[in-house]
């Protein structure tokens, strides 16, 4: 009886899932959707590569310097929830950008940083399979970068 | 129920903030049960604001996990500030909250 109605309460909830869907991929259709939010990057979230993600969001080249510090598991189980955080010394600090490099589309977050805020920052990313993360910090309108290996025992992308 | 759960400190003349947005973070990438692709629906800029000012945004992609958490810190607050943080996500959709500096 119990596993009936769960049944049943499963099954409109895959109605609710398929009509939330259907409105989501009409949103979708509509430009003003699309891009919904002003100065996000959708070319920079949409670029396969770290490389394409980074011209489109900076149009600039990097050098790697050891004054970012790219913090994290060096073993993550799930790859679904994997803390990142970003740390540098470098001075005037205006963006700080999060890349997972084996992920379908590189770019997975970028900061930026207002009047007395400290260059650092610490999230969750999801990362498909053991991929290298890449973290990239404007300073002085110039980018630095670090990286750092992350081996992923179960893919969080649901691939 | 407010979707932004957000802590902030000030210690000295830095505040330490940490926040936690009830958000499906779908990638787009993704199956149900069904083997329904479930389209994208992710936050896209989560904004903080101190006496208003921006102090620090988020532009995030799918690859930000389900129920995101952030932390950061800025300088300039005192305790007893309020502390504004916006998300909008793909859809439209929007929340906001405050937090008051302890």
């Amino acid at each position: 009886m119990s596993f009936e109605s769960t049944a049943s309460l499963e099954a409109t909830r895959r109605t609710a899932l398929r009509l939330l869907a259907g409105l989501g991929l009409y949103g979708i259709s509509m430009p003003a959707f699309a891009d919904a939010v002003p100065g996000w990057p959708a070319d920079a979230f949409k670029a396969k590569t770290a490389d394409e993600a980074l011209v489109a969001l900076y149009g600039k080249k990097f050098e790697m310097s050891d004054k970012v510090s790219i913090d994290g598991p060096d073993i993550a189980e799930n790859g679904g929830v994997v803390p990142i955080s970003v740390d540098t010394k470098l001075p005037n600090v205006t963006s700080i950008s999060i890349l997972v490099a084996e992920n379908p589309n590189a770019l997975a977050s970028s900061y930026k940083l207002g009047e007395g805020a400290n260059p650092a920052v610490g999230c969750r990313l999801k990362m498909a399979k053991t991929t290298k993360v890449i973290a990239v910090v404007e300073s002085d309108g110039k980018l630095y970068a670090a990286s750092r290996d992350v081996k992923v025992t179960l893919g969080g992308c649901g691939g | 129920m407010p979707s932004i759960r957000m802590k902030a400190a000030a210690s000295g003349d830095t505040t330490e903030v940490q926040a936690l947005v009830q958000h499906p973070m779908d990638s787009g990438f993704v199956k149900d049960a069904s083997g329904n692709l479930i389209p994208p629906h992710h936050i896209e800029t989560l904004v903080f604001q101190h006496n208003g000012k921006t102090v620090f945004t988020a532009l995030w992609g799918p690859a930000v996990s389900k129920d995101p958490y952030l932390k950061f810190s800025f300088k300039g607050a005192a305790k007893g500030d309020a502390l504004t943080a916006t998300w909008i996500d793909n859809l439209g959709k929007t929340d906001t909250a405050t937090a008051k500096i302890a």
